[in-house]
């Protein structure tokens, strides 16, 4: 029997590696033996595009006055180089911040704190760019069984639950939300798959499941059991504990449908 | 060859200018129509919401200028949909180049449809050496119906259009700029299109 003629024609689930980026060079102990130059995000992006990920999401973690001339420029190269789609994400506060980082080639953006401090730039940035190149990233951890937002990394929290957030963000224009468990991000025990899955019960835009990959069986566990649509990591494909070719076939001989 | 992509005032046209460089071209963005008038090839590009994206075209007379085109014009995402004869987004008219009527996917699947889907029953040489259910790139809460003009389908709540033909104006739903290496033989493809 062959799988490919069996499955249906769908949407696939997406994989997405995610870079930290520090002054314009990515960060957090990346593992490729065969790169020329582990710092360079360009070379990084060529790889996991040709390893067969489906979208990139970079992550600015600088602190620095030249930031967002620095990320300007990286996010230039990387639109010359790659063609899958690719977010990026990272102190963005503003409508003319994502406006320098759309025309500069970056197909989406992701905001967090400041969507959080200022809920009206999600509305914003709906209407001028479309809800399409709108990420919204929330960061959230169980506090006495209730699923609560934080900022920072997680240090602090907010007063948001994360369903009710979720779903005022989507009523915003938000076209897609990047969920991450800070209960399971760097345990490498797996997705927070009943969390996700609540979450695709009460919005109707895509979700990004985020926190906790593992091994193989975790990303499969988030399709199913999470219904995320997509599912992003770092560490597991930084250090190729996990290899995109083998997770995407091993998701599809578990019936997942994917871009090989 | 003179490739001009219509620039109308939105943004994120840079991919589609870097892919064209990949492939070995140069653009340019103008919103003057001689400059279009006289390109051998023309994309119109689309990011946006519809009814602002045809109130800009309109004040630069983009509107009028667009369906008089002779040469290869090649419409990508909203400025496929926009080439249509309206749009349920805003609701807005459109060019009426492609004979249909672009609607909302239902709250039955995901809205927008975003990432990665197949493309089958390809016709024309848009397609030339692309293969049936290639995946390509796609963003979008509307689309076109199955119709007459359709050169390639694609799967998502129902069987729908994600490319359309009529004599020389083409229009993908998908990003060609964004699908990787067969997006961008697509994007090829329609540079050495004579017609």
């Amino acid at each position: 029997m062959n799988l490919c003629e069996t499955t249906k024609k769908m949407l696939a689930k997406r994989i997405i590696p995610c870079l930290d980026i520090k002054n314009g060079r990515t960060v957090k102990g990346v593992n490729f033996v065969d790169l020329r130059d582990a710092g360079d995000p360009v070379e990084l992006a060529e790889i996991y595009s040709a390893e067969g990920a489906d979208e990139l999401v970079f992550l600015d973690i600088s602190a620095t006055e030249e930031r967002r001339k620095t990320l300007v420029n990286m996010v230039r190269s990387v639109a010359e180089k790659i063609n899958i789609p690719f977010t990026v994400g990272g102190g963005i506060s503003s409508v003319e911040d994502v406006e320098i980082l759309l025309n500069n080639g970056a197909d989406k953006v992701s905001i967090n704190s400041s969507a959080v401090k200022n809920p009206q730039l999600i509305n914003d940035l709906a209407q001028k760019f479309g809800s399409q190149c709108v990420v919204v990233a929330i960061d959230a951890k169980q506090i006495d069984g209730q699923w609560i937002v934080h900022l920072v990394g997680g240090k602090v929290p907010t007063e948001l639950n994360l369903f009710d957030w979720a779903v005022e963000v989507a009523e915003r224009g938000a076209g897609e939300i990047l969920f991450t468990s800070m209960d399971n991000d760097g345990t490498k025990n797996g997705f927070a798959n009943e969390a996700l899955a609540k979450l695709s019960t009460l919005i109707n835009i895509p979700i990004i499941a985020s926190g906790g990959a593992g091994n193989i069986q975790h990303f499969v566990d988030s399709f199913k059991e999470g219904k995320a649509d997509a599912a992003l990591a770092a560490s597991v494909f930084h250090f190729k504990e996990i290899e995109i070719k083998a997770l995407k076939q091993e998701l599809r001989n578990n019936y997942i449908e994917v871009r090989i | 060859m003179k490739i001009v992509i219509i620039n109308y005032g939105a943004g994120n046209i840079q991919s589609i200018m870097f892919a064209i460089e990949r492939l070995g071209f140069k653009a340019v963005l103008s919103n003057n129509p001689e400059e279009i008038q006289a390109a051998d090839k023309v994309i119109f590009p689309g990011v946006g919401e519809a009814s602002y994206v045809m109130k800009k075209l309109k004040e630069s007379g983009l509107d009028t200028l667009i369906p008089t085109l002779k040469q290869p014009v090649f419409g990508i995402c909203l400025g496929m949909q926009l080439m249509c004869n309206k749009t349920e987004e805003g609701n807005t008219e459109g060019l009426g180049i492609f004979d249909v009527d672009v609607i909302k996917f239902s709250n039955k699947v995901k809205v927008p449809q975003m990432g990665w889907n197949q493309i089958y029953d390809l016709k024309t040489d848009l397609f030339k050496g692309v293969s049936e259910n290639e995946f390509m790139y796609l963003v979008h809460s509307f689309y076109a119906p199955n119709c007459a003009e359709a050169i390639a389908t694609t799967n998502y709540e129902v069987e729908y259009a994600s490319a359309l033909r009529k004599n020389n104006f083409y229009g993908t739903q998908f990003h060609p700029e964004k699908s990787g290496d067969v997006g961008e033989k697509i994007l090829g493809n329609f540079l050495q299109l004579n017609n």
